[in-house]
């Protein structure tokens, strides 16, 4: 279904606030400025053994004016959206770029981008916010008592997370955009206890949240591409008894072992050594105070070998029910797709405007955001995605493939160094793997690795049946911090010999 | 233009149920940022979110329907107020209902305007960030950092009478230095509640000093080593361990405070005899709300406990686990105690005395880690976390250190750290390197901990 944008939204004075701030800035000596109205809509509701624990509804709205003087950045921001406070903001962001410029060594400069005009909608049918938190509570409720109900389910709970975000860009070159997007997620957890020995497991639902309506969440969805719609009564009536599978299973015995890795886990090793290491302001060393840096320096680029030959990975902005796909990123560069790593090799970067001036490229690939008005943007994750093999394997096909390893199904704990060089990941299952087939599940299992070893020992892809958009609602990054959603496909891969720690052991148990 | 009493008042008036609590948060940012010995970002940001929970009589109890929205405007509060009715009546019944704190004494300072922090709370760094810049171009230090002062004020007024004022300021100052072609690299920081007692100066003198240590390299294989752990790092270990200390995951089995056989481990002595994990909200230099301040319902917090006194409390004393975080609702669930969370966190060891330099000097053998980053839990039964060490891990010998080592992946909880300590100094205000974030009220000592969990090594420098 084709939606437009929010009639509330286009009842704000858009063009007059973003008028007059750009204005005020030229008048000024802003060589450039960019306005953005941003209302961003939050809904959180949580449920705990089928009963509401608490629910938050939230309108973050707001105005912000960035501009460049003295070739420095100024900024800032208020709640109020008027044309008087747009004037005013743009004044202070012009002092406070003049006060700044002295401190400034490098001058800003921007690569040239195209003037866009234009309105850009999500893909979704339902949106959620129309949706009775009566009926959003009952789902919720209804999933939980019906986990609540397995004799192996101690507790449960669930939630849901919908945002929409609404946002009008204008800047001094003359592009002014207006985009809705909305996106959604819903997790529910089965937690088992053991009484007597105190000791406990916990299984949750692998659904990746998705940028789509409220249909995707009763499983109303149709799938496209790797955005699938989920079947939700599948994985719930499973869930349980998987669960009890979990709690009886033996720990795992550190060592070697060839992984088969599901989408619904490796998204999040992708975000984590490839998503975030091939951002250029990382690799440059703007965030070496926060976030960190990257090993994937750009002098490396053309050159490094990130991993084995059937790695083939693309960043984009424009995926159908992507988390991260836009109209135009909110510096009004048009969405794009684009190469990061090419048979292996290290091709290309993550940019913003400036960064892409500093590196010497023509164009943006269009991935600044701000997460509201009250942030400034900055360079941020697009779509990243592994691609599946034409015509490649199937699952079944790569775990026969395998003599020895463990199959692992969603994600859980994770975590990653500042140069994006050592991680460890556990996940949701692990299913040992013995001559082809899957014998039983192990508990207590971390993965841990070098980046580039790991994407080295990446021995083949599974095909198109494999491929899936995962992704995350909440990804981190800048100071202030800002958080930013962001969905990775990938399909089934297999990775040879990859080193595999038990939980117990490494806690002492 | 509404003032944030003005906001509470319409919100009240506007009340059409048995009971509303209206909380308004007014928060001002300035913040400058910088890298490569440039500046890159600053900003400026003011916002007043306001909070409308209404209390609505449903069938089966009372419901709470929680909405925020950012400065609604006169005529806006009172659909804010609507709105929140709506959604209680379509929650139902809350578990945690109960009555709404009364007979609390308005603060003195309700009329006050809310306190704002500008760019002018940075001026004070201006000249020093702008030497730092030249220091750094000279001896080739590439320079990163980010300070920042922040204001919340909290407005809180309820149907039952409540008119709470409290001004909460934040200040933060970091630093990272790289050297040698970014083959070394430290970082310092810095939290208190104004920037204004911040020396730059001082921290850059001890970023310098942990690059100049980083001029001999020293070999050491992962695996169980003494650790000594700066403020900053034990920061970041037990404010894990306080956000996992909630009573009622403890008793329904689910935490590392859950008892076999049922209930929670409280009583139980669960840590090294001297230990004394506690808070306070009127804790010097660390001050935090001292009352329930909640939008939303959880196993932690429940918008009917807003207003209630927060006092002050021992988490674990003498090494034994006395209270765990409680709302009225949970703290009946759990027959224990109400503890409400508290913003600040304090770590004594009995006997700790001296500064971290002390504590390196009587450590014959181990490793001095700076700072630890993008910590998880790995295993919520033992509180088994991983980790990272960042910017610096040095080797100590005989009281000195000799040299840096590469930096580790280590695998280990809280809990057993603070049942290996082998030394501590004196508690000082710190910022915990990730944390910092979330909570950066922290007051901690330099601590030896033995056979820490060094796993494996990372490459990252």
């Amino acid at each position: 279904m084709s939606r437009g944008v929010d009639a509330d939204f286009l009842a704000l004075p858009l063009d007059a606030c973003t008028d007059a701030a750009l204005s005020r800035a030229r008048d000024l000596g802003a060589v450039h400025a960019d306005v953005r109205v941003v209302s961003i809509l939050t809904v959180y509701t949580r449920v705990r053994d089928a009963r509401i624990e608490g629910s938050l509804l939230d309108d973050d709205s707001g105005l912000a004016v960035r501009v460049v003087v003295d070739g420095c950045w100024g900024f800032a921001a208020s709640d109020r959206i008027d044309v008087d406070t747009a004037r005013s903001l743009a004044e202070r962001a012009v002092a406070l770029a003049r006060i700044s410029a002295p401190l400034s060594t490098t001058r800003v400069e921007l690569a040239p981008e195209p003037v866009h005009v234009g309105t850009w909608v999500s893909a979704y049918d339902i949106d959620p916010f129309e949706v009775h938190e009566a009926e959003r509570l009952d789902l919720l409720t209804s999933r939980s008592a019906a986990l609540n109900a397995h004799p192996a389910v101690s507790h449960s709970t669930a939630s849901l997370h919908a945002v929409k975000e609404r946002v009008h860009y204008a800047d001094l070159a003359g592009t002014r955009t207006t985009q809705q997007r909305v996106r959604i997620e819903s997790d529910l957890t089965a937690i088992a206890v053991n009484p007597t020995s105190g000791s406990f497991e916990t299984m949750a639902t692998t659904a990746p949240p998705a940028g789509r309506g409220w249909e995707y969440v009763t499983g109303a969805a149709v799938t496209v591409g790797g955005a699938r719609a989920w079947d939700w009564a599948d994985e719930l009536a499973a869930l349980p008894d998987n669960l009890h599978e979990k709690t009886l299973a033996p720990s795992v015995e550190p060592g070697r072992y060839d992984l088969v890795i599901h989408p619904t886990n490796l998204w999040l090793t992708i975000h984590e050594s490839i998503g975030h290491a091939t951002e250029l302001d990382r690799a440059l060393g703007y965030e070496a105070n926060y976030a960190g840096t990257s090993f994937a320096t750009p002098d490396r680029l053309g050159t490094l070998q990130y991993g084995s030959s059937v790695m083939n990975v693309t960043g984009d902005r424009v995926v159908q029910h992507g988390l991260s796909t836009v109209g135009w990123d909110d510096e009004g560069v048009g969405a794009q797709s684009w190469d990061i790593v090419k048979d292996g090799v290290l091709v290309g970067y993550q940019l913003d405007r400036s960064m892409a001036a500093e590196f010497g490229l023509a164009r943006s690939n269009g991935c600044a955001y701000a997460d509201s008005a009250g942030h400034t943007a900055i360079q941020r994750m697009p779509n990243v995605s592994l691609q599946p093999a034409v015509d490649g394997p199937s699952l079944e096909s790569l775990i026969g493939g395998v003599e020895d390893g463990i199959y692992i199904v969603g994600d859980k704990s994770w975590s990653i160094d500042m140069q994006r060089f050592n991680f460890q990941f556990t996940g949701q299952r692990f299913h040992r793997i013995r001559a082809g087939k899957l014998v039983g599940q192990l508990k207590d299992v971390a993965y841990q690795a070098t980046t580039t070893d790991f994407w080295g020992s990446m021995r083949a892809v599974g095909g198109e049946s494999t491929y899936l958009l995962g992704g995350a609602f909440n990804c981190g990054k800048g100071q202030p911090g800002q958080v930013a959603a962001v969905s990775h496909g990938a399909p089934v891969a297999v990775f040879e010999a990859v080193n595999v720690l038990n939980s117990a052991q490494e806690a002492g148990r | 233009m509404s003032t944030p009493q003005e906001f509470v008042e319409r919100a009240l008036e506007a009340s059409a149920s048995r009971g509303c609590v209206v909380l308004v948060r007014s928060q001002s940012i300035a913040n400058v940022r910088w890298a490569r010995n440039t500046l890159t970002t600053n900003g400026e940001t003011l916002a007043t979110a306001v909070s409308v929970v209404a209390l609505v009589d449903v069938p089966g109890g009372v419901a709470a329907g929680s909405v925020t929205l950012n400065n609604p405007g006169p005529e806006g509060i009172v659909d804010l107020v609507r709105r929140a009715e709506r959604v209680a009546v379509e929650e139902g019944p809350a578990d945690d209902a109960g009555d709404l704190a009364a007979g609390i004494e308005a603060s003195p300072d309700w009329g006050d305007e809310p306190t704002v922090a500008t760019s002018a709370d940075l001026s004070v760094l201006a000249p020093q960030i702008g030497a730092l810049f030249e220091s750094g171009r000279a001896d080739g230090i590439e320079h990163f950092g980010y300070a920042e002062q922040s204001v919340t004020t909290y407005y809180l007024g309820t149907s039952s009478g409540v008119r709470l004022r409290f001004a909460d300021p934040e200040g933060r100052l970091e630093l990272t230095a790289k050297s040698h072609a970014r083959s070394r690299s430290t970082w310092a920081g810095r939290a208190a509640r104004s920037l204004a007692g911040m020396d730059l100066d001082a921290v850059d003198r001890e970023v310098r000093q942990g690059l100049a240590w980083q001029a001999n390299r020293v070999d050491v294989a992962p695996g169980r080593h003494t650790a000594v752990l700066t403020p900053s790092a034990v920061a970041d270990l037990m404010i894990e361990l306080y956000w996992s200390s909630v009573a009622r995951d403890a008793a329904d089995g689910q935490s590392v405070w859950s008892q076999a056989g049922g209930g929670t481990r409280r009583g139980e002595t669960v840590a090294d005899p001297r230990v004394h994990l506690h808070s306070d909200p009127l804790m010097a230099g660390l001050e935090a709300v001292p009352f329930v301040v909640t939008t939303g319902s959880s196993g932690s917090s429940s918008v009917f406990d807003n207003a209630l006194p927060v006092g002050a409390v021992s988490w674990i004393r003498d090494g034994v686990l006395e209270n765990l975080i409680t709302t009225r609702h949970t703290a009946v669930e759990t027959g224990l105690p109400f503890r409400p969370g508290v913003e600040n966190l304090r770590l004594d060891l009995a006997g700790g005395t001296g500064s971290l330099e002390d504590v390196v000097a009587r450590t014959q053998d181990g490793l001095l880690v700076t700072c630890l980053w993008y910590n998880r839990v790995v295993d919520p039964q033992t509180l088994l976390l991983t980790g990272l060490t960042r910017d610096g891990v040095y080797a100590v010998r005989g009281g000195e250190v000799v040299g840096a080592v590469t930096n580790f992946r280590f695998n280990d909880s809280p809990v057993g750290v603070l049942n290996r300590v082998d030394d501590a100094g004196s508690p000082v205000a710190t910022l915990a390197r990730e944390m910092g974030d979330y909570f950066n009220r922290a007051a901690m000592p330099p601590m030896v901990v033995r056979d820490f969990n060094f796993s494996t090594v990372s490459q990252a420098s």
